[in-house]
């Protein structure tokens, strides 16, 4: 760490951006002038949050006690650590004073993760059922892998929560660590307070787009927040339950790794044991690490994407391979050109001034499915360069920019009321 | 409402010997405010959060009222944390911010309207409860988030360093909201904080938490007045108890050169273990300023002279009369005494006073096992 300070001004950083200082601390975050701050529709939170622009990257900047924010920053280094989808904090500002003089609250800055969006714009619209059961599916993923982690959160909720589009699904990201704790090993307790606060907060949060006109009044929040108990227990289940079967059934070791592997994680421990007569086996998986399929398709492309991204990018290469008939030749070999030949060449004629739109993996994704689209309506096989003339011509331009500034609407979104912007569910 | 038992309760961390809370042996009454206080890793949020549900009861058990819960899941415990969550919905009138945990548990709507409506009274919102939280002052919404946690009638509240991310001013405001609200609900409250004002100025009783063994359960006064060993004596009281381990000679402790009588009936209870010394601790206030030469009277070097208005204090070392054996711990550092002296009569900064401790306010500890001396009073 490496404290930088002007004046009394003090900000701890692992590597601290020099345009940090040209923030305006001095003014209580509230009264941050508009040229600072990126209109962002923000959460619902207990503190004032701002998000500004600083070196060409947007970041969100949390006013919070001084204990708290070197707490949260030091938590949020450590959930990075453990490869948990979290926001990146980049420091902590403390000392920071009004030309009179008068104290401010430290702010806590971290990253702003791009192309995120926030559950109020995805929600705010007419709430396909298939949208919420997605944003549930991904959020009771990011629950399972924090508390197998050892993090408890203490205040999960749908604000506390970024969603990121993968594929036909979404990634969630953990936002606000505030309340959260590191543990050896959860107990049953951790997680079920864990899940009862998540259920009740979410159902809460529902209710009040309901309040606002937001949603409709016949989406079901209750049922809403019940399916994410039923998601995590089924999830958390599949990967950590026991499971005994006869001697002569061994092929069910292999059965569980795959399953585990469907899920999009991989098993780096299992524990077998037998009993003394050795007729039961019983195994269960010790250490499960999400992101086997990204980390498939890392090791193949040094594509960096997300799991369901990397899925689907992973059928395309299998076809590819087919289509090539190169089955028997390193998978390696393939990969590389279908990189060079196929992935590389469809997102670069994504024109320059689109790219903001969505991020390349997921261009890609809704390439592979346009091409679906257009195969199926012209009965034939529609080339890839074809697909991405159309795609760029009359799909992409429709899209609102998605990278940081949602629906480009203008102005400050002070209040937390105001207008939310549209995008596709 | 309920009581609260921990009885002989204890949490081992995996992986660590040592027991975070070490067969926790307390009874808190119906409606009672209790604080549990210690430094960090005492054990004190680790009992809590047993009580709550969040940690594992290794050994003993843990009861609300008469109920068994340990193997209870935190939702069945008919309890609720304060504070944890305080973020209030924009959309949503106060009235429905307050209630919507009950609409969620399925209450009748004219129960969940009469429960609200008796919340905002004591938590003076009445008049807000159709307005959006938007219209409220920064109290007032903290008191929504309060009447949240009370339309649910718990059993018991649980809070955890509730007042650890307010500002200095804020935090003292809402020290005495809290307090008299829960006086006015009634309700069997445990509060946790690192802080000793917090638990004398909060609680009905202090439970005082060291290395996950209790040390000492009582009223604020009793806290004070009786510490049933050095620590609970060093910890509770702010400028801290003047505490020091000197020889026992000729019936008095000797302070170098001078000497602090003691109570026979104390001298006859010294162990081997105490190799022939004595603690004595005394409080700033319990001091008087002497003429030198007055007996039990010890000379202080004043090293600085700290004056509030309403009360001053010394901060002084022992002169260099008093033999080098003579070490004394206080708020200001090893070897300094602090001693509060009249605010219109201040010795000026490098002078000499004497002082005497009031005899019947001295308090003795065995210096083998910090344990205190009981003296008839």
């Amino acid at each position: 760490m490496a404290p930088v300070s002007s004046a009394s001004l003090q900000i701890t950083a692992a590597t601290p951006d020099p345009a940090l200082l040209d923030l305006p601390w001095d003014v209580p975050l509230e009264d941050w002038p508009a040229a600072t701050i990126a209109a962002l529709p923000r959460g619902i939170s207990r503190h004032t949050v701002r998000f500004a622009r600083l070196s060409g990257r947007v970041v969100a900047v949390k006013e919070i006690g001084e204990y708290v924010a070197f707490r949260e920053y030091e938590l949020l280094r450590q959930l990075r650590r453990l490869d948990v989808p979290s926001v990146a904090p980049l420091g902590v500002v403390s000392g920071r004073h009004t030309p009179e003089g008068e104290p401010l609250e430290p702010a806590l800055v971290t990253e702003h993760l791009q192309f995120a969006l926030p559950y109020r714009v995805l929600f705010s619209q007419t709430l396909r059922p298939d949208t919420a059961t997605r944003l549930i599916d991904a959020l009771a993923v990011l629950m399972v892998r924090l508390h197998l982690a050892g993090f408890y959160w203490g205040d999960v909720s749908l604000s506390n929560t970024l969603f990121r589009r993968d594929a036909e699904t979404f990634a969630a990201y953990l936002v606000d660590a505030e309340t959260g704790d590191l543990h050896e090993s959860l107990t049953d307790g951790q997680r079920s307070y864990d899940l009862d606060v998540a259920r009740v907060n979410i159902i809460g949060e529902l209710m009040d787009l309901q309040a606002g006109e937001y949603l409709e009044d016949d989406a079901d929040a209750v049922a809403i927040g019940d399916a994410l108990v039923t998601r995590y227990t089924e999830l958390w289940h599949a990967l950590t339950e026991v499971e005994s079967f006869g001697f002569g059934e061994r092929w069910r070791v292999q059965a569980r790794i795959d399953r585990l592997n469907d899920l999009g994680f991989d098993v780096d421990e299992l524990d077998i044991t037998t009993d003394v007569g050795g007729t039961t086996v019983r195994i269960q998986p010790k250490v499960v690490d999400a992101g086997h399929h990204s980390r498939r398709l890392m090791r193949l492309t040094g594509l960096d994407v997300q799991e369901n991204q990397a899925r689907r990018l992973l059928n395309d290469l299998d076809e590819y391979r087919a289509a090539t008939d190169r089955q028997r030749e390193d998978e390696a070999f393939v990969a590389h050109d279908w990189l060079t030949e196929v992935f590389e060449p469809a997102v670069r004629a994504v024109p320059r001034e689109l790219r903001a739109k969505l991020e390349p993996a997921q261009v890609y994704h809704e390439l592979l499915d346009h091409r679906w689209f257009l195969s199926e309506l012209q009965h034939r096989d529609v080339p890839m360069d074809q697909v991405v003339a159309s795609y760029v011509k009359n799909i992409l331009p429709l899209r609102p920019d998605e990278q940081a500034v949602l629906g480009g609407v203008p102005g400050d979104m002070r209040d937390e009321t105001g207008v939310i912007p549209v995008v596709e569910p | 409402m309920a009581t609260v038992t921990f009885d002989h309760a204890t949490r081992i961390y995996p992986g660590t010997e040592r027991p975070a809370v070490d067969g926790l042996d307390l009874h808190i009454e119906d409606g009672e405010f209790l604080v549990l206080v210690g430094p960090s890793g005492c054990g004190k949020s680790t009992s809590l959060r047993m009580l709550a549900g969040l940690e594992d009861v290794n050994s003993g058990r843990v009861l609300i009222g008469d109920r068994d819960v340990t193997d209870v899941q935190p939702k069945d415990r008919d309890i609720a944390m304060v504070f944890q969550n305080y973020a209030l919905y924009p959309h949503m009138t106060v009235a429905d911010n307050m209630g919507f945990a009950l609409k969620i548990a399925g209450t009748p709507k004219a129960e969940i309207r009469q429960r609200v409506e008796e919340a905002a009274k004591i938590l003076d919102l009445s008049q807000y409860l159709d307005r959006k939280p938007k219209a409220l002052s920064g109290g007032q919404r903290q008191r929504v988030a309060m009447g949240r946690a009370i339309v649910r009638q718990p059993q018991v509240f649980l809070m955890d360093e509730p007042l650890s991310n307010l500002d200095a001013k804020l935090r003292v405001q809402t020290r005495t909201q809290i307090a008299s609200l829960q006086r006015r609900l009634g309700v069997t409250t445990v509060y946790v904080t690192h802080d000793q004002i917090e638990a004398l100025t909060m609680g009905d009783r202090i439970a005082v938490l060291k290395d996950g063994l209790l040390q000492q359960v009582g009223t604020p006064r009793e806290m004070y007045d009786v510490p049933a060993n050095v620590f609970v004596a060093g910890f509770i009281g702010s400028p801290a108890m003047n505490i020091g381990t000197f020889p026992v000679l000729d019936g008095a402790a000797s302070v170098g050169n001078s000497r602090i009588t003691l109570p026979r009936q104390a001298i006859g209870t010294l162990t081997d273990d105490d190799k022939g010394n004595i603690t004595v601790g005394f409080r700033p206030e319990d001091l008087d300023v002497v003429p030198a030469g007055t007996p039990d009277s010890i000379p202080v070097y004043v090293n600085i002279v700290e004056e509030l208005g309403s009360d001053a204090f010394v901060y002084g070392s022992l002169t260099d009369a008093f033999g080098s054996a003579a070490v004394i711990h206080s708020t200001a550092a090893d070897s300094e005494v602090t001693v509060r002296i009249d605010p219109r009569d201040v010795p000026a900064k490098g002078s000499q006073i004497n002082v005497r401790v009031r005899p019947h306010l001295l308090h003795l500890f065995h210096a083998g096992n910090g344990e205190r001396i009981a003296i008839g009073a």
